[in-house]
């Protein structure tokens, strides 16, 4: 592909020094608390989300494969329980959608913008 | 799911009619494919349109992405036959997007550019791990075209009324041939408008035979579930599942391979480079999510409801069988006029599905295997290009060839076994090289590599290959492994031989981790030069 020009890349070692100032910067940055804090709002979020919604899942392909009768059983007309539970697995997908996008917008992305401006403010390319 | 060899059964509807709207379809999207085309000059634009779709834009194309033949026909047809069991399909590809957004999406944009092999090589050494990532890039895209393009054959069966195998052959090279205009022409802009208009014709058809199915039954869906279960669509799971212990193993090993895949599929990554942020990159998620969401839950409708007014023999005896569940239903809705509709959307999501998965295995290999592993990074001025469309050019010769060959074979077999690769191949390293520091070389490329091999060769050695009767061999048997999905063992042991390659070699990375770190999470410079490195 073709890459614009740039004025620092004249020579080798113009290159490497470049590259080592970024470094630096970049493990400065990732070891200040606010990255930190951002780092770990993220995680404590996603990863038990993450974790209850596949248990919910798994519980369903469970219950469906070893407990048809169960799953079989008449609630509401021909509305079965496995439907029911079937229906619930999309309501989840939605709602933790929904709750994703509002922590993400409330406390995630402000913590994450002002980094990446000090960042970028500070002379990374 | 499977489309019969035998096609001696009358086509149903107009095929000239169906051939008319299908035409109608290739020559409007052509429109947007040429205008596209004006900018299709560079790298850049060639895989990511210049990276300026909006998240709308994007999250609509993913959704047409995503909802290939194997959604529309595939999961109509198995909830007809089967009823219940038939749904796993659309919980498990739906519950998977959750995976993608929250752990994989955002940061991923913020530290590749092109392909996946940006994410993986980011702080490994880069060539072997590219070019680790470009083999299972192209195997996963491979088995994915295979599946639509035999979904292809399968439906002119059934709608043009071409009954010899000559015929449906060159109808598969037709539609390869269309697919490699666009991708050739209009690159991933006009791939991308293709999807986006198909998106919204899937999901509009879709939604109005859902209607008129509820119509038909006064609205009462519990009337639809039961006249579908007398007709054959069972209620209760088991249907299909619950034979026999290992099926009941079998239908857990697809539901892990199901739900873990999608975060790994080349062709659905690719799409997060399309927009400027990673923002963005969340906003197409969203959007994608909601409207996979509703268009499966329209195929529960669909399915039972094809159950109940077609009727579940009826269907297994048509050209295509399973998969013309969806089809059979538009005929029986609104006769010749919305059959050939319903059609020339069936073969416009073919369409636009290969083209995607044609410019991310052209973009994989022209970017990481020429320009960087052959080439370091720097290849001749305007080579990339030249050598993505080159590539594009193959792939579309092999999947013509693949498709003709798999004519015939069980679609969700493919794709499963697509989805079982690329949990396997690919999951196991995005999530490490994301979230694990100590995870280098060795453990990307024995994860990758082990994932790719022991997958393939369990399915080689299943009963969806030999021994069974759904074989794709009938006659021979050399199975040993029991499962016809491999996920169960495949991708549990590729999460172990990741953490194994990365415990036994004493490279440590650590240093870099600083820097994908904050890029990921931050998205700093990613809209620049995300991959000097």
């Amino acid at each position: 592909m073709t890459r614009p020009p740039d004025p620092h890349q004249t020579t080798e070692a113009n290159v490497d020094a470049d590259i080592a100032a970024r470094r630096a910067a970049f493990v400065q940055v990732h070891e200040s608390p606010e990255f930190l804090e951002l780092r770990s709002r993220y995680r404590r979020f996603v990863f038990p989300v993450t974790g209850g919604a596949l248990a919910f899942y798994f519980s369903y392909v469970l219950l469906a494969a070893y407990a048809p009768g169960f799953m079989g059983e008449k609630v509401v007309g021909n509305i079965t329980v496995g439907l029911i539970f079937g229906l619930l697995q999309f309501v989840m997908v939605f709602g933790i959608t929904a709750l994703y996008i509002r922590y993400a917008q409330r406390v995630l992305d402000p913590m994450s913008t002002k980094i990446r401006d000090e960042l970028e403010a500070g002379g990374l390319r | 799911m499977t489309i019969t060899h035998v096609m001696a059964a009358e086509a149903i509807g107009s095929p000239a009619l169906n051939l008319a709207i299908f035409v109608g379809f290739v020559i409007f999207t052509l429109f947007f494919v040429i205008r596209a085309s004006r900018t299709n000059t560079n790298a850049a634009q060639m895989y990511t349109g210049g990276a300026a779709f909006s998240g709308r834009q994007n999250g609509i194309a993913i959704s047409g992405d995503y909802l290939s033949a194997a959604s529309f026909l595939g999961i109509a047809g198995a909830i007809a036959i089967y009823g219940y069991d038939g749904f796993l399909y659309s919980i498990g590809f739906l519950v998977a997007w959750l995976v993608a957004l929250l752990l994989v999406a955002e940061l991923l944009r913020n530290t590749g550019r092109f392909t996946m092999a940006d994410v993986l090589s980011f702080r490994m050494q880069e060539r072997p791990v590219r070019m680790a990532a470009a083999m299972s890039t192209l195997a996963v895209s491979f088995f994915y075209l295979l599946a639509q393009m035999a979904g292809a054959g399968g439906l002119v069966a059934l709608l043009l009324n071409i009954e010899g195998r000559t015929g449906q052959s060159i109808v598969i090279a037709v539609v390869g041939v269309l697919m490699l205009v666009y991708v050739l022409i209009g690159g991933m802009k006009g791939t991308t408008y293709v999807q986006i208009i198909k998106a919204i014709l899937l999901i509009a058809g879709a939604s109005l035979m859902t209607f008129w199915v509820l119509a038909k039954s006064g609205f009462n869906i519990s009337d639809i579930l039961g006249d579908g279960a007398k007709a054959g669509a069972s209620l209760e799971p088991g249907k299909q599942y619950g034979l026999t212990e290992t099926t009941k193993l079998d239908f857990v090993s697809l539901s892990i391979a199901l739900v873990l895949g999608t975060a790994g599929l080349p062709h659905i990554l690719m799409r997060f480079y399309t927009v400027p942020t990673a923002n963005e990159a969340r906003r197409s998620v969203v959007w994608a999510i909601w409207l996979i969401g509703l268009f499966y839950l329209l195929t529960l409708v669909l399915g039972y409801g094809a159950a109940a007014l077609v009727g579940s023999e009826k269907i297994l005896a048509s050209p295509g069988a399973a998969n013309s569940a969806a089809p059979l239903l538009a005929f029986e809705l609104g006769g010749t006029v919305l059959l050939g509709v319903i059609s020339a959307v069936a073969f416009a999501t073919i369409l636009a599905v290969v083209a995607g998965l044609t410019i991310t295995a052209s973009a994989s290999f022209a970017h990481d295997v020429y320009a960087n592993v052959i080439h370091h990074g720097k290849p001749p001025e305007g080579a990339e290009v030249k050598v993505a469309r080159r590539a594009a050019i193959v792939i579309g010769v092999v999947a013509i060839a693949g498709g003709i060959a798999a004519n015939g074979q069980n679609i969700a077999f493919l794709v499963a076994l697509a989805f079982a690769v690329a949990a396997s191949a690919n999951l196991p390293t995005i999530l490490y090289s994301l979230f694990w520091k100590r995870f280098n070389t060795r453990g990307c490329l024995w994860s990758i590599y082990g994932g790719l091999i022991i997958t393939i060769t369990l399915i080689i050695f299943s009963p969806a290959v030999s021994g069974g009767e759904k074989s794709m061999f009938v006659n021979q048997d050399w199975s040993w492994f029991p499962l016809s999905n491999p996920g169960l063992v495949s991708i549990p042991l590729s999460f172990f031989l990741g953490w194994l390659g990365t415990m036994t070699s004493k490279e440590h990375l650590e240093e870099k981790v600083a820097e994908m770190e904050v890029r990921s999470l931050t998205g700093a410079g990613a809209h620049k030069e995300a991959l000097e490195h």
